[in-house]
C-alpha cells in the first residue's frame, strides 16, 4: 500500500500528464465503445426484428417473386397437413410518419413465433378483434389510437415503428385483403403434399437479409471506432512511458530500500489498473455521449439505404459497461506493456537517466523501420491479393500502422540533412534540437499522421463518390415527372389518360426475385432514347439496347456482375428458369440489392401480377408542373402520388449525405484526439528540456526567442507530418474506392483528387499543432530565469 | 558482527574485456563501531558497498548481514534484509520527489513494519527539519535534503548504516554539519556504520579505516 | 408466455371438460347468446352443420374397433367450436374459435394431438350438405350424415375410417332438446350411434386394418351447465345385444344429476330423467398422477342393466390444455359389449 501510494503520489504532481493519460485513455475507450455501442444497438434491433417475424428460428414459405399472395394458399397448406401461420407486412403512413405494420395470426402460429404476450383472455380477444396492437415503448407512446391505429400497448422485444397487429387487422389497415407476406413454417411442418406453384421454402435466415446487407455498413463503422482506439493508445503510451522514465530513480530508490521487484510490479500494475478502471469509467460514459449522438443518424442512415429498422434511442447494458471497462483495461496494459518490461528487466544499479527514453537507439530505430517496411509489404500483398472486405481492411491497418512508423525514422533522417545543411549556429542548434526532441514527440506525430491520412482518404473516398453519384443520379433521373397509381385499375386509367396527352410513359415495374440465392430486383424497361442516351453503361456488348429490346438479353447492375462475375456475353438464368445473356452492366450507385433489367413486356409476362403502379412521364420540362397540375385536377391523382424530378434528386442525395455523416463525425473526432496527442507531449517534454534550453539562453538567446522557435517547431514538425499524409491519405483512399467499396457495396469507383480540401485539412493540422505549441511555448516565454538557472545549480 | 564480507570476487564487463573489481576483500564491522571505506576514484569503493547492500552480488566469497548470507537469498528475501537490517544514505539523497520531507522520513520504518514505535517528530526535531514536514524534497537544500536522508536510514533503527559519500554533494560546511548529525545518530543507536569516503579528513572522524587499492584492502 | 398458453383462457369456453368453477366457459352466463328452447324441432341435414350463433358446439366420434392383429383399439375425433362473441363478422373477424382432437387408443398405448383454428377463413368449419367438418387435414366428411370418411393425422399416428349406418338419427332428451341441470339449463343433442366402421390405423409400430362400429354425437348451446357442477361422467355403450346406452351423470356439492337414452335394438328410442341411471365407480386408477375411476357399475333397472365396464386401457389420459380421461371399454354383467367413457373434473 505505501508502496503504491508513493507511486501514486507522482500523479499529484503532474496533473497535466494524468489527465493526459486518463482523457487519452477515456478518449479512446469512449469512441471504441461507444461505435460498438452504436454496432451493437442495430444488430440487437435486427435480432429482434428476425426474432418478431420468428424468421430465427423458423422456416418461411413465400412466393417465388416476393409478392404477396393469396390467402387461400395458407388455407389450402394447412388443409395438406402444413404447419403454417400467416404473416402479412406493409408500410402504413401514422401521423406524418411511416409505421411498419406486421400482421400476424396467434392462434395458428408456433409457439417459438408467437408474437405477443397476451396476459389474459381479453386482451388476447382485444387483439384478435383487432381493438388492440402491440409496439415498442416509445412506439406505442406516440402511436396508440392515432387513426387509423388502434390503442396499443407497450411491448418490449419490439422494435421501433413496428406495431403488431392481427393479420385481419393489419390486411384491413394496408389495403391488402386476403393477402399474405409470408408464411411461417414450424419445425417439422411440412406437410405430405408438394407446395403450391409459385411458393418457395425459405430456410432460417439468421439475422437475416438485413443483417447481411449492412454488414459492411458496421465493419467501416468499427474500422473507425478501431483507429480512434488506436489514436488514442498512442497517448496513453506516451503518457505511461513518460512517467515510467520519470520515476526510474524513484523506482531505484524504492528498490534500494528493500521493496522487492515483485511488490514494485505489482504495485505499478495495480496503479494502472487504477487509472484505466477511473479512465474506463469515464470512456464509457463519454461513449455513451457519443454513440447517443450518433444513433439517431445511423438509424435514419440504416433506414435509407437498407429499410433497416433500428432503435434511435440507446439501452445501457451492464455488459456493456463492463466491455468498455475491459477495454480501458487491455488498452492501458497494452500501452504500458513495454514499460513494465523495461521496468522487470531493469538492473537494481542502472543509472537514473530520466532522458535516456528520448534517445532511441540506433538499433531501435532500424527495428522499427524494418517493422515499419514489413508491414507496408504486407498492405501490398494483401492488397495486390484482396478480394473480401476483411483483407481490404486488413491491408488498410497495415499500411496506416506501417507508414506511420516509418515516419520518425523517416523524418530523423530529414533533420540530420538540415542540421547538416543548415547556415548559422541558431539554425544549426534549431534542426539538431529538434531532431534530439524528436523521439518524444514521435508518437503525438505517428497519431497526427493517421488522423491525417485518414482524413484525406475518407474525404477523397467520400467526395469522390459523391461527384460520381451525383452525375449518376443526373443520367437516372432523367425523366420529369413520377406518377404511381394507388391500385392496378387507376395504374391502368392513367396509362390511358396520359396516352392522350403529348407525353412519353415509361413503366416502372419490378418484382422481387431471388438470386443466387439473395434478394434482387427485377425491372421492365420499354424502350426509348430515355435509357439509350442518358444510361452509361461500364461494360456492354454491341448495340445492347437493341439486343434488350430482343427480349433474350438483360442489363444487370455492377454489384451483380461483380458479385457473381457476371460481365456482358455471358449468360444468366433468370428466377423462373428463362436463360438470358447479359447485354450491359451499368453503375447503380447507393443501392445495396442486384438488379435487373429485362423488357417491360417480358417482365408482364413472366410475372403477370406485378403491379403496374409507378410510371416515369417524359415530357417538356416547361409543362412537367401543368402535367402535375392536370393529374390532380383533371385525373384525380393525389398530389402525394407525384413526386418531380428535383425532388427525388434531392431525397437521394439527402440519404447519401445521412450516410456520411457518422463518417465524418468520427473523423472529426479522430482528428481532435491527435491534436490532443500533441499537446500533451508538447507539455510534458516542455518541463524537461530546460536542461537544453538554459544553455542557449544562457548563450545569449531570450526566452522569448526560445518560445518562438518551440511554436515553430511545432508547427513545422505538423507541416511535415502533412506532407507525408497526402501520399498515404491516397493510398488509403485508393484502397478505400477499389478494394473495401467494392467487396462492400458491389461498385468500384473513379478516385478524383480534391487539393483544396488538403490545403484546408493542412491548415487545420498547422493550427492544431500551434495551438497545441502555444502553451508551453508561453510558459516557457514567462519562465522566471531562477528556474532556468537551477539546471546550472542542480547539474550533477 | 554485523556486517561480514568474507573473500568477495566481482568483475565487471567492459568495453575490451572483464575487469577486476574487487579481487579478495575481506571486512567485517561490529555493532557501534564506525568504519571509513576510502580510496581512489575506480578502486571499487561503491562496488563493495553495493554488495554489503545486496544490491548486487559478487562473483565469489560471501556477505552475511546479521549472521545472513545474503547471496543465497532470492531478490525477495535481500529486499527484506535491506528493509529490515539496512540504513542506506547515497551521495544524491535519492528522496522520493513526490512526497513531502515527513513521509520520505517515515517511508522506509513503514515499508518495514515499524512505524509503531517511531517519533517522527522527535526524529525531525533532532534533524533540524520540524519546520519542513510538509515541503517537497526540490524546495529543500541540498543539506537539508542528506538531512532527510539521514533520518529515513536510522528511522526504523536497522542494526547497518551504509553511506556512500553522503557529504559528497554538499559544500564543506554544510557537508560537516550533516556529518556531524550523522556520527551522533549512529552512535545513539548503537548501529554499525560503513561509510565510503574518498575524503580523508572524514575518514579520520571514524573509528576505524580500511583503504582498498586496486581491488585489494590495505 | 406465448400465445398458446394463453390459448388456455379460450379453452375455457370450449366445451367438453369440466373445471373448477363450474365448468367455467359453459357454466358462466352467456349474455347475448341464444339459449336452446324446448320444442324446437331440429332440422336436418342442416343442424348437421355449425350453429356460429350459439356459443359452443361439437361433434364427437367415438369408435370400438378390432383390428387385424385382434387387439382391441379405441378412436375418438372430435372438433369444438367456441364464439367468442356473438357478432356474426366475416374473414378473420369472424369470432369463432376451432379445437380438434384425435385419438387412437391401444390396450397399452394412447396416442392423441390437438390442434386450434380461427373461423371465417376456411382453416376449419362444419358445413351440413354434404357433409364437411375440418380442421387442417383432419375432417368428417361424406355426402350425408351416414356416409362419413374420417381422417385425422398427427406426426405419431394417423388413421383413415369409413363410417356406415342405416338406422334414423337419435334425439336425446325431449326431441334434441336435452336437460343437463335442476336448474334446466340445456342444450341440443342428437347422434348416431350405429355406424359400421372399416379402415386403417397407422401407429409408430406399422399400419394396422381395423373394423367395429362408431357412434356420433352432436351438441350445441350457449351454457348447459349450472355454476357449481364440478365434471361430468359419460358413457355411450353398444351392447352385443344390440341395444344401446347413452347415459351421464354431472357432479355438482349437492349430489349428481344424470340423464340418458336407451336405444332397443328394436328402433325405440326412450329418454330418461333425473335418478333413472346409477353409476358407481368400482375401480379407481392413478393416472397422469390422478385418481380417476376406470371402472364402473352401470345400472339401468327399467331395462334389467347391470353391468361393468371396464377400460381396456386406463391410461387413457388426454393431457390436451384441458385434460380429460376418454377412452374405449369392455363391457361384461348382464350384458356384453363395448363402448366409450368420457370424464372431466378428476
Amino acid at each position: 500500500m505505501i508502496v503504491l501510494r508513493a507511486l501514486l503520489s507522482h500523479w499529484v504532481q503532474r496533473p497535466v500528464q494524468l489527465a493526459s493519460l486518463l482523457l487519452g485513455l477515456a478518449l479512446a475507450t469512449a469512441l471504441f465503445t461507444g461505435v460498438q455501442a452504436i454496432n451493437a444497438e442495430a444488430r440487437t434491433s435486427y435480432a429482434r426484428a428476425a426474432a418478431m417475424l420468428g424468421q430465427d428460428q423458423l422456416s418461411r414459405i413465400e412466393a417465388e417473386d416476393g409478392q404477396l399472395f393469396d390467402q387461400a394458399s395458407f388455407v389450402k397448406l394447412r388443409r395438406a397437413g402444413w404447419k403454417v401461420s400467416p404473416v402479412v407486412e406493409g408500410e402504413l403512413r401514422v401521423a406524418g410518419s411511416t409505421a411498419r405494420l406486421m400482421g400476424v395470426e396467434p392462434v395458428s402460429a408456433p409457439a417459438s413465433a408467437a408474437p405477443a404476450p397476451l396476459a389474459e383472455t381479453n386482451e388476447l380477444l382485444r387483439f384478435l378483434q383487432g381493438n388492440v396492437g402491440f409496439a415498442a415503448p416509445a412506439t406505442a407512446a406516440n402511436w396508440s389510437s392515432i387513426d387509423p391505429l388502434p390503442e396499443l400497448r407497450p411491448l418490449e422485444g419490439l422494435i421501433e415503428g413496428v406495431v403488431l397487429l392481427d393479420i385481419g387487422q393489419a390486411q384491413r389497415l394496408l389495403g391488402m385483403e386476403g393477402q399474405i407476406s409470408h408464411l411461417v413454417l414450424a419445425d417439422g411442418g411440412e406437410g405430405a403434399s408438394a407446395l403450391p406453384q409459385g411458393l418457395v421454402i425459405r430456410p432460417p435466415g439468421g439475422a437475416g437479409d438485413v443483417a447481411r446487407l449492412t454488414d459492411s455498413f458496421h465493419l467501416n463503422l468499427t474500422a473507425f471506432g478501431l483507429l480512434s482506439f488506436v489514436v488514442g493508445l498512442f497517448i496513453v503510451h506516451g503518457a505511461v512511458g513518460l512517467a515510467f522514465e520519470q520515476r526510474r530513480a524513484m523506482f531505484r530508490t524504492l528498490r534500494a530500500l528493500g521493496v522487492p521487484l515483485n511488490g514494485l510490479m505489482a504495485s505499478l500494475l495495480t496503479e494502472l489498473l487504477v487509472l484505466a478502471f477511473l479512465a474506463g469509467v469515464v470512456g464509457v460514459a463519454l461513449g455513451y455521449l457519443v454513440a447517443s449522438l450518433l444513433l439517431p443518424d445511423v438509424s435514419a442512415t440504416l433506414r435509407g439505404l437498407y429499410g433497416a429498422s433500428v432503435a434511435s434511442s440507446l439501452s445501457l447494458q451492464p455488459s456493456w459497461w463492463l466491455g468498455g471497462l475491459a477495454v480501458s483495461l487491455i488498452g492501458a496494459l497494452i500501452a504500458a506493456g513495454q514499460s513494465l518490461w523495461r521496468l522487470a528487466s531493469m538492473p537494481l544499479l542502472a543509472p537514473a537517466q530520466p532522458r535516456a527514453w528520448m534517445r532511441a537507439s540506433e538499433r531501435g530505430m532500424r527495428m522499427q523501420l524494418g517493422a515499419g517496411i514489413a508491414l507496408l509489404g504486407i498492405s501490398g500483398l494483401l492488397i495486390w491479393q484482396a478480394q473480401g472486405l476483411v483483407t481490404g481492411f486488413a491491408a488498410l491497418g497495415t499500411l496506416l500502422l506501417g507508414a506511420a512508423l516509418c515516419l520518425p525514422v523517416l523524418l530523423g533522417w530529414v533533420l540530420q540533412r538540415l542540421t547538416a545543411a543548415a547556415r548559422g549556429v541558431g539554425r544549426e542548434w534549431f534542426w539538431a534540437d529538434t531532431g534530439q526532441q524528436l523521439p518524444g514527440v514521435s508518437l503525438a506525430l505517428m497519431a497526427l499522421l493517421l488522423a491525417l491520412s485518414a482524413n484525406i482518404g475518407v474525404g477523397t473516398m467520400v467526395s469522390s463518390f459523391r461527384m460520381t453519384f451525383v452525375e449518376w443520379l443526373d443520367q437516372r433521373l432523367s425523366s420529369e415527372l413520377y406518377a404511381t397509381a394507388r391500385d392496378q385499375a387507376e395504374g391502368e386509367a392513367l396509362r390511358a389518360w396520359l396516352a392522350d396527352q403529348d407525353v412519353d410513359v415509361l413503366p416502372i415495374w419490378n418484382v422481387k426475385v431471388e438470386l443466387f440465392n439473395a434478394p434482387a430486383e427485377l425491372f421492365g424497361v420499354t424502350d426509348h432514347p430515355t435509357y439509350r442516351q442518358n444510361w452509361r453503361l461500364l461494360q456492354a456488348l454491341e448495340a445492347p439496347w437493341d439486343k434488350l429490346a430482343a427480349g433474350d438479353h438483360v442489363m444487370i447492375n455492377e454489384q451483380l456482375a461483380r458479385r457473381e462475375g457476371l460481365w456482358p456475353g455471358d449468360a444468366l438464368t433468370l428466377p423462373n428458369g428463362r436463360a438470358m445473356t447479359v447485354a450491359g452492366v451499368y453503375g447503380d450507385y447507393g443501392n445495396p440489392l442486384a438488379q435487373l433489367h429485362v423488357t417491360t413486356d417480358l417482365l408482364v409476362q413472366l410475372y403477370p401480377d406485378v403491379p403496374r403502379l409507378r410510371h416515369a412521364v417524359r415530357v417538356a420540362p416547361d409543362q412537367a408542373e401543368a402535367l402535375r397540375q392536370a393529374l390532380i385536377t383533371d385525373f384525380g391523382l393525389p398530389a402525394s402520388q407525384m413526386i418531380d424530378q428535383a425532388s427525388i434528386k434531392q431525397a437521394s442525395l439527402n440519404v447519401f449525405e445521412r450516410t456520411f455523416t457518422v463518417t465524418a463525425a468520427l473523423n472529426v473526432l479522430t482528428m481532435a484526439v491527435a491534436g490532443f496527442a500533441l499537446l500533451t507531449s508538447l507539455l510534458t517534454l516542455s518541463g524537461m528540456r530546460l536542461p537544453q534550453l538554459a544553455p542557449v539562453w544562457a548563450m545569449g538567446w531570450t526566452r522569448r526567442r526560445l518560445a518562438g522557435a518551440e511554436l515553430l517547431r511545432a508547427i513545422l514538425l505538423a507541416g511535415f507530418v502533412m506532407v507525408c499524409a497526402v501520399p498515404l491519405g491516397l493510398a488509403l483512399s485508393w484502397i478505400l474506392l477499389n478494394v473495401v467499396n467494392v467487396a462492400a457495396f458491389g461498385w468500384q469507383l473513379p478516385m478524383f483528387l480534391f487539393p483544396g480540401q488538403w490545403a484546408t485539412l493542412g491548415l487545420l493540422a498547422l493550427v492544431v499543432a500551434g495551438l497545441a505549441a502555444l502553451w508551453p511555448a508561453w510558459r516557457l516565454s514567462k519562465l522566471p530565469p531562477a528556474e532556468l538557472l537551477k539546471v546550472f545549480a542542480n547539474e550533477r | 558482527m554485523v556486517l561480514v564480507a568474507d573473500d568477495i570476487w566481482k568483475s565487471f564487463s567492459s568495453g575490451t574485456g572483464r575487469s577486476e573489481v574487487l579481487r579478495g576483500v575481506s571486512l567485517s564491522v561490529a555493532a557501534g563501531e564506525s568504519v571509513a571505506l576510502t580510496g581512489e576514484s575506480g578502486s571499487g569503493k561503491s562496488t563493495l558497498l553495493h554488495l554489503c547492500a545486496g544490491l548486487d552480488v559478487p562473483d565469489a566469497g560471501e556477505v552475511r548481514v546479521g549472521g545472513q548470507a545474503l547471496a543465497a537469498l532470492s531478490d525477495a528475501a535481500r529486499a527484506k534484509v535491506r528493509r529490515d537490517q539496512i540504513g542506506l544514505v547515497f551521495q544524491q539523497f535519492n528522496l522520493i520527489p513526490s512526497l513531502t520531507v515527513g513521509r520520505n522520513l517515515s517511508f522506509q520504518a513503514r515499508l518495514s513494519g515499524r512505524e509503531g514505535g517511531l517519533r517522527i517528530e522527535a526524529l525531525a526535531e533532532r534533524l533540524g527539519l520540524e519546520n519542513l514536514l510538509e515541503r517537497y524534497p526540490e524546495e529543500l537544500s541540498g543539506g537539508q535534503q542528506q538531512r532527510v536522508a539521514i533520518g529515513r536510514a536510522l528511522a526504523a533503527g536497522p542494526p547497518l548504516i551504509l553511506a556512500d559519500e553522503p557529504t559528497g554533494s554538499l559544500d564543506e560546511a554544510t557537508g560537516d554539519k550533516v556529518m556531524d548529525l550523522l556520527l551522533e545518530l549512529v552512535r545513539e543507536s548503537g548501529a554499525a556504520l560503513l561509510m565510503v569516503t574518498h575524503s580523508e579528513r572524514l575518514a579520520a572522524r571514524l573509528s576505524r579505516r580500511v583503504h582498498l587499492r586496486a581491488g585489494q584492502l590495505e | 408466455m406465448n400465445v398458446r398458453g394463453l390459448l388456455v383462457c379460450i379453452c375455457l369456453l370450449l366445451g367438453g371438460q369440466g373445471f373448477a368453477q363450474g365448468f367455467a366457459g359453459l357454466g358462466t352466463s352467456a349474455e347475448g347468446f341464444p339459449d336452446p328452447e324446448r320444442g324446437t324441432p331440429l332440422q336436418f341435414p342442416r343442424d348437421h352443420g355449425a350453429h356460429p350463433e350459439y356459443r359452443i358446439e361439437w361433434w364427437y366420434v367415438t369408435a370400438n374397433l378390432t383390428g387385424e392383429d385382434g387387439r382391441d383399439y379405441g378412436v375418438q375425433w372430435t372438433l369444438f367450436r367456441a364464439a367468442l362473441d356473438t357478432e356474426l363478422a366475416e374473414g378473420w373477424l369472424t369470432p369463432q374459435i376451432w379445437k380438434g382432437h384425435a385419438a387412437v387408443t391401444t390396450p397399452n398405448q394412447h396416442f392423441f394431438a390437438e390442434s386450434f383454428a380461427r373461423g371465417g377463413v376456411g382453416q376449419a368449419g362444419a358445413k351440413a350438405d354434404p357433409v364437411e367438418v375440418w380442421i387442417d387435414d383432419w375432417q368428417l366428411a361424406g355426402p350425408d350424415i351416414n356416409t362419413l370418411q374420417l381422417t385425422a393425422t398427427d406426426q405419431a399416428f394417423s388413421f383413415d375410417l369409413g363410417l356406415r349406418a342405416d338406422g334414423p338419427l337419435v334425439l336425446h332428451g325431449d326431441q334434441g332438446y336435452s336437460v343437463k341441470s335442476r336448474e334446466g339449463k340445456a342444450s341440443y343433442y342428437y347422434s348416431q350411434p350405429a355406424y359400421k366402421v372399416r379402415g386403417q390405423l397407422s401407429l409408430p409400430d406399422g399400419s394396422v386394418g381395423v373394423s367395429g362400429h362408431a357412434w356420433l354425437d352432436r351438441e350445441w348451446s350457449s351454457q348447459p351447465l349450472s355454476d357449481d357442477q364440478r365434471g361430468w361422467d359419460w358413457v355411450s355403450l353398444t351392447f352385443d345385444s344390440g341395444d344401446r346406452l347413452m347415459g351421464f351423470q354431472l357432479r355438482s356439492d349437492d349430489g349428481v344429476y344424470t340423464s340418458g337414452t336407451w336405444i332397443g335394438a328394436d328402433g325405440e328410442v326412450a329418454p330418461f330423467g333425473d335418478g333413472v341411471l346409477k353409476l358407481k365407480p368400482l375401480s379407481i386408477s392413478d393416472v397422469n398422477g390422478r385418481k380417476v375411476p376406470t371402472g364402473w357399475q352401470v345400472d339401468l333397472p327399467d331395462r334389467d342393466v347391470s353391468v361393468q365396464i371396464d377400460a381396456i386401457n386406463p391410461n387413457a389420459w388426454m393431457t390436451t390444455l384441458f385434460p380429460y380421461w376418454e377412452g374405449p371399454m369392455r363391457i361384461t354383467g348382464s350384458h356384453t359389449g363395448r363402448g366409450y367413457l368420457e370424464m372431466t373434473g378428476y
